[in-house]
């Protein structure tokens, strides 16, 4: 069942190109999450089946958005989009935690050509999607999204992170300073308001090595608060979604709000 | 009881302060290894509620070509839980803690309370850590319970299995 919603999500993200952000298994892998020196980093941007491998597609970048802890943007450097993974470096100088995000909103559309009979797609933003439905288009169903998709660095002494209050995310106090065997409480936030009962997956990387996904499902409680204790070091994804009614655009009955994080767990 | 006594007699005499005190014994052993570096170790005090007392050394890559923190910054993280206790905390190098790395063999440090590396202890249960990273090598870390302050002289002793020789402490009413 896992498998198909994913193989699905997927499938939705390849279609709609920029929006492979909102497909499970879309990852940043940065090379180091904590840090004793300003020093570079490198970080991989991939879509693919298997955590944390690249082998299928890359992550498309336009939307990344590094934040230095004082609240500057960090330019990326290096910038690539190779066959399987997108990368770039990051010159971290500050002391602080560092948060690399990608931030996806978007909108889609289906429709029944009139002409034709036949269904077509399109996507956009909520300016220039209008334009791109023909006007005895029949059957028109829009979507909006919103996706976060991020992973965190620390250089030094972390620093508190400052949440957007947009879509869902996760707030902690800490991302960066999790260890096998300890209990990390989180909460997720839908609009800055606590996501209610909704439910969190964690997965461990390297699932190439192993049968089972053996992914942790936790739901959040009324207070969006949830906690993880790690069972194992290493590298996790943390992804949650949802759908609810506030669409920004009149013609859009649904909002997809999805998120997902990279987070390391040091042994 | 016997430091107030001591103090009270050192302030008497103007004789200089005989503080209460504690000597940490690390084994750095000899590895049969192709590549062979010396280990980062730090010594630190721990609190029960696993805050930090002070750290009694840290000895790292502390040459300085154009960094005034020591070249060595860049792995003190490796010492990780020393990093994520207190070492993120501190602005590298501290006098009277950091050094150098150590060769091979038995290394002694020797702090007195109210000193920069060993603030005064409030009387109560303390743990020693002592961690060990080494580049292209493991970590390891071990740990010695005590009571603070000591009645009596005393002495206890762990042993690491792999990066870590004997790690002893004498406490020094």
């Amino acid at each position: 069942m896992k498998l198909s919603l994913r193989t699905l999500a997927l499938g939705i993200a390849l279609c709609a190109g920029t929006a492979a952000v909102q497909a499970h298994n879309a990852w940043l892998m940065p090379s180091s999450t904590v840090l004793s020196k300003a020093d570079w980093i490198t970080v991989d941007a991939a879509v693919s089946n298997d955590l944390f491998f690249f082998n299928h597609n890359p992550l498309n970048l336009d939307s990344l958005a590094v934040t230095a802890p004082d609240g500057s943007a960090v330019k990326p450097e290096n910038m690539f989009k190779g066959k399987l993974r997108a990368g770039f470096d990051l010159n971290l100088t500050q002391p602080g935690t560092y948060r690399l995000a990608l931030i996806n909103e978007g909108v889609f559309a289906r429709w029944k050509d009139k002409a034709t009979g036949q269904t077509k797609r399109a996507r956009g933003t909520p300016e220039n999607i209008a334009s791109q439905i023909p006007a005895d288009a029949t059957e028109v169903e829009v979507t909006q999204s919103a996706g976060r998709n991020e992973t965190f660095v620390t250089v030094g002494k972390p620093s508190a992170l400052r949440a957007s209050g947009k879509g869902l995310e996760l707030v902690t106090s800490n991302p960066t300073d999790l260890v096998k065997g300890e209990k990390t409480s989180f909460t997720l936030q839908l609009d800055g308001q606590p996501a209610k009962e909704l439910e969190v997956t964690v997965t461990l990387g390297n699932t190439r090595y192993r049968d089972k996904l053996d992914e942790l499902k936790v739901k959040t409680d009324a207070k969006g608060q949830f906690s993880v204790t790690w069972p194992e070091a290493g590298m996790y994804w943390l992804d949650a979604s949802t759908t609810d009614k506030k669409t920004s655009l009149p013609q859009a009955k649904e909002r997809r709000l999805s998120y997902a994080a990279t987070l390391e767990v040091m042994p | 009881m016997q430091v107030r006594y001591s103090l009270a007699l050192a302030a008497l005499f103007g004789a200089p302060a005989f503080a209460a005190g504690l000597t940490v014994n690390v084994e750095v052993p000899r590895l049969n290894v192709a590549e062979y570096h010396r280990p980062y170790v730090a010594a630190w005090i721990e609190r029960p509620d696993q805050s930090v007392a002070g750290t009694l050394a840290v000895w790292y890559d502390v040459r300085n070509k154009g960094n005034a923190e020591g070249e060595g910054t860049k792995w003190l993280k490796d010492l990780r839980q020393w990093w994520r206790r207190t070492g993120r905390e501190l602005q590298m190098p501290v006098d009277g803690v950091s050094s150098a790395t150590r060769p091979a063999g038995k290394h002694q440090i020797a702090v007195s309370e109210g000193s920069v590396a060993l603030p005064k202890l409030a009387p109560g249960a303390y743990k020693l850590y002592v961690e060990a990273a080494r580049e292209v090598g493991g970590r390891e870390i071990v740990s010695l319970p005590f009571q603070w302050p000591p009645a009596k002289a005393e002495q206890s002793q762990v042993a690491g299995s792999s990066e870590l020789g004997e790690v002893s402490l004498e406490l020094k009413p």
